[in-house]
């Protein structure tokens, strides 16, 4: 049998003063009072965030509320894939596909639910897109409904969150659509998939998607 | 009608008015104290605390969440546990809350007043020769509530808590009682307002000859088992929520829960004036006893509404900096609330001035209110000291941690207890060398 190892933990041993209680007691509540005092003339400045009337801005990489982008011309850029509903850990996205009328994109989802309920904010689902379709930079930290059924968002809704502000520079430009053979489509770019600027640090940036990931379309 | 009839009627006419004053005045302080409680704490751990309820744009620094939380609290569903004690489970709060309303009317809040028919009112509504007595029967029969409510619960955390909070009452009371041992033997009664009168003498021609400058030990003996009496941190271990999700309460909801929440007010309320009246004179007004101060009442009325103006035309000025701190926040008249308290304080100062200009021209009715002055500023004295240790007590909780239960008990039995009795012995050889007070 291995002998026991025992350690002799040293003790601090407390003062007279200190084992009265009083005077650590009388040194904890100067402290407090220090705080009392500045806060009731105002000298300390406030840290919280008045919630309702004044909003926190939320890093970059916060995984807020999801969203999904558009083209230029407004359609959802989705192209019923599946990925994320496949990696998603939550099992909470629901897609329903349909016929695209651009044979170049094939499918576009009909039906686009999240369970927001069920999401964990794991945002493997924006890592998955393979077309930088869903997003989670709206900045959204706050979900709340009146009741269980509102908290599964669709598609329009989906499509109508923007980014947030701060980072709106950041967000990734629009991208166009093919134009449909025989059909001049108001594309403002030719280029499909223009590259993203790249971020000088892209570990704070795990929204960003590398273009590489992207179906090359030549 | 004959003047003994009308006497008589006078007569009943005051007590029931003690009565009263005595039963709602601590139940008017316990939303204060709420108030207090939740702003102190915020204010020490930089936070702005309650702000949001309001009516219309009145939200007075948070005070209209009191409104809120007492319909909250009268409004819910009461729901009673099945497996409970019903008799005792409803009896504990009853107990607890009766309790601590019945110790208060022993307590003088300011000198007899005589009127000027030779009328004497006592500003005690319980006069017991038991005096100080009585408050310790009273809170030992506290723990009673405290263990009935555990008890009958039916819920181990609760039972844990009664338990507890039993060992605890039961382990300070020694010392509680110990400590004012020593008081009796120097003032030679167990009278509350003999006390209170025995102090307002000088000590050494210049400081008040209050409890905590005679008896210092006892003092803080008596302070930190008051604390533990009325269950507050750092000696709130019957409702540790760490390890006891509420203590002797958890089963109790809606007003039962209001109840047993009130009556922690109260008792503060009582603890404090206890020690007010123990060790900080009281009623007395430092170097004003009564007869000085009926005396001077035309003089001091003045200084006292002066001083009345000044401290509003301070809180105006800080109303005025929270306007023009917070202005533009909520874009609506919520946002000129400030300025608003700051012209109603102008004006209420204007008016204090006004009252002062009046006095001085009409003259100072002397004959009936030099004894209402003086008796109004004793009560004002008394429960401005109320509020500053009830301030004590908050600020207390917001700065220390929880005792583990083995510190209490050391805390208790080997060092409370020995001061207590070494204070007793001391005291007894310093009125056997300087022949007790009057020495
Ligand atoms: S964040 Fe995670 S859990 Fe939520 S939808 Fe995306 S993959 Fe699913
Ligand atoms: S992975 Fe992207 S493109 Fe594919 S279904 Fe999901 S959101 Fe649409």
């Amino acid at each position: 049998m291995k002998p026991v190892k025992i350690k002799k933990v040293q003790r601090e041993e407390l003062n007279f003063w200190e084992k009265t209680y009083l005077v650590p007691i009388f040194q904890g509540m100067s402290v407090t009072a220090k705080h009392f005092v500045a806060n009731l003339t105002g000298s300390i400045d406030k840290v919280n965030v008045d919630y309702p009337e004044e909003q926190k801005v939320m890093p970059k990489g916060y995984r807020g509320k999801h969203r999904l982008t558009q083209r230029d011309d407004g359609t959802v850029k989705c192209v019923a894939c599946m990925m994320c509903a496949t990696v998603c850990p939550a099992n909470c996205i629901h897609i329903e596909a349909e016929e695209h009328e651009n044979p170049e994109i094939e499918k576009r989802p009909k039906i686009f639910d999240i369970d927001l309920l069920r999401c964990v904010y794991c945002g493997y689902c924006v890592e998955a897109c393979p077309c930088d379709a869903i997003r989670m930079d709206s900045g959204i930290y706050t979900i709340f409904a009146p009741k269980r059924e509102d908290f599964v968002i669709h598609k329009d809704q989906l499509l109508q969150i923007k980014p947030q502000s701060e980072f709106a520079a950041d967000a990734r430009p629009k991208q166009g659509m093919p134009a449909l053979p025989g059909h001049s489509a108001g594309t403002s770019s030719p280029q499909i998939f223009s590259p993203p600027a790249r971020a000088e640090n892209r570990d704070t940036e795990p929204m960003k998607q590398d273009s590489s990931l992207a179906p090359s379309k030549d | 009608m004959n003047p003994d009839t009308l006497n008589a009627v006078l007569d009943i006419g005051i007590v029931l008015a003690k009565v009263l004053f005595f039963i709602l005045f601590p139940l008017s302080l316990v939303p204060l104290l709420v108030w207090l409680e939740r702003k102190v704490s915020a204010l020490i751990q930089d936070r702005p605390g309650p702000n949001r309820a309001a009516i219309g744009f009145v939200r007075l620094g948070g005070l209209i969440h009191l409104i809120g939380d007492t319909f909250k609290m009268l409004s819910k569903e009461q729901l009673i546990p099945r497996n409970v004690h019903l008799f005792h489970y409803l009896a504990a709060p009853v107990i607890i809350a009766g309790v601590a309303l019945i110790i208060l009317p022993v307590v003088p809040f300011a000198d007899v007043i005589h009127l000027p028919g030779g009328k004497e009112i006592s500003m005690q509504a319980l006069h017991l020769d038991a005096g100080i007595l009585w408050y310790f029967a009273m809170t030992s029969l506290m723990v009673y509530g405290v263990v009935l409510a555990g008890w009958a619960s039916n819920n181990k955390y609760a039972l844990l808590g009664g338990v507890r909070s039993s060992a605890q009452l039961i382990s300070y009371e020694l010392p509680l009682g110990l400590s004012v041992i020593g008081l009796i033997m120097t003032f030679g009664t167990v009278h509350l307002n003999d006390m209170v009168i025995a102090q307002g003498d000088l000590l050494f021609g210049f400081l008040p000859k209050w409890g905590i400058f005679i008896q210092p030990l006892a003092a803080i003996v008596f302070i930190v088992c008051a604390f533990a009496e009325t269950n507050r941190a750092p000696f709130d271990l019957a409702e540790g929520e760490s390890e006891l999700v509420a203590g002797f309460h958890v089963e109790y909801g809606g007003m039962l829960f209001g109840t047993f929440f009130m009556a922690e007010y109260v008792a503060m309320v009582v603890a404090s004036a206890m020690i007010a009246t123990l060790f900080f004179g009281g009623w007395q007004i430092p170097y004003l006893p009564t007869e000085r101060l009926i005396a001077l009442a035309p003089v001091l009325s003045q200084v006292a509404l002066a001083g009345a103006a000044v401290v509003m035309l301070g809180l105006a000025f800080l109303s005025y900096r929270f306007y023009a701190k917070y202005n533009g926040k909520f874009k609506d008249i919520r946002d000129k609330e400030g300025l608003i308290y700051c012209v109603l304080l102008i004006l209420a100062a204007g008016g204090a001035f006004a009252t002062m200009g009046a006095l001085a021209m009409f003259g100072f009715p002397q004959e009936w209110g030099g004894p209402l002055f003086a008796a109004l500023a004793q009560m004002g004295a008394f429960i401005g000291k109320i509020l500053a240790i009830c301030i004590f007590f908050i600020w207390v909780r917001w700065t220390l941690p929880r005792f583990r239960y083995d510190q209490l008990m050391f805390l208790g039995w080997k060092s409370l207890l020995p001061i207590a009795l070494a204070n007793i012995f001391l005291t007894g050889v310093m009125i056997f060398l300087t022949g007790g007070l009057k020495g």
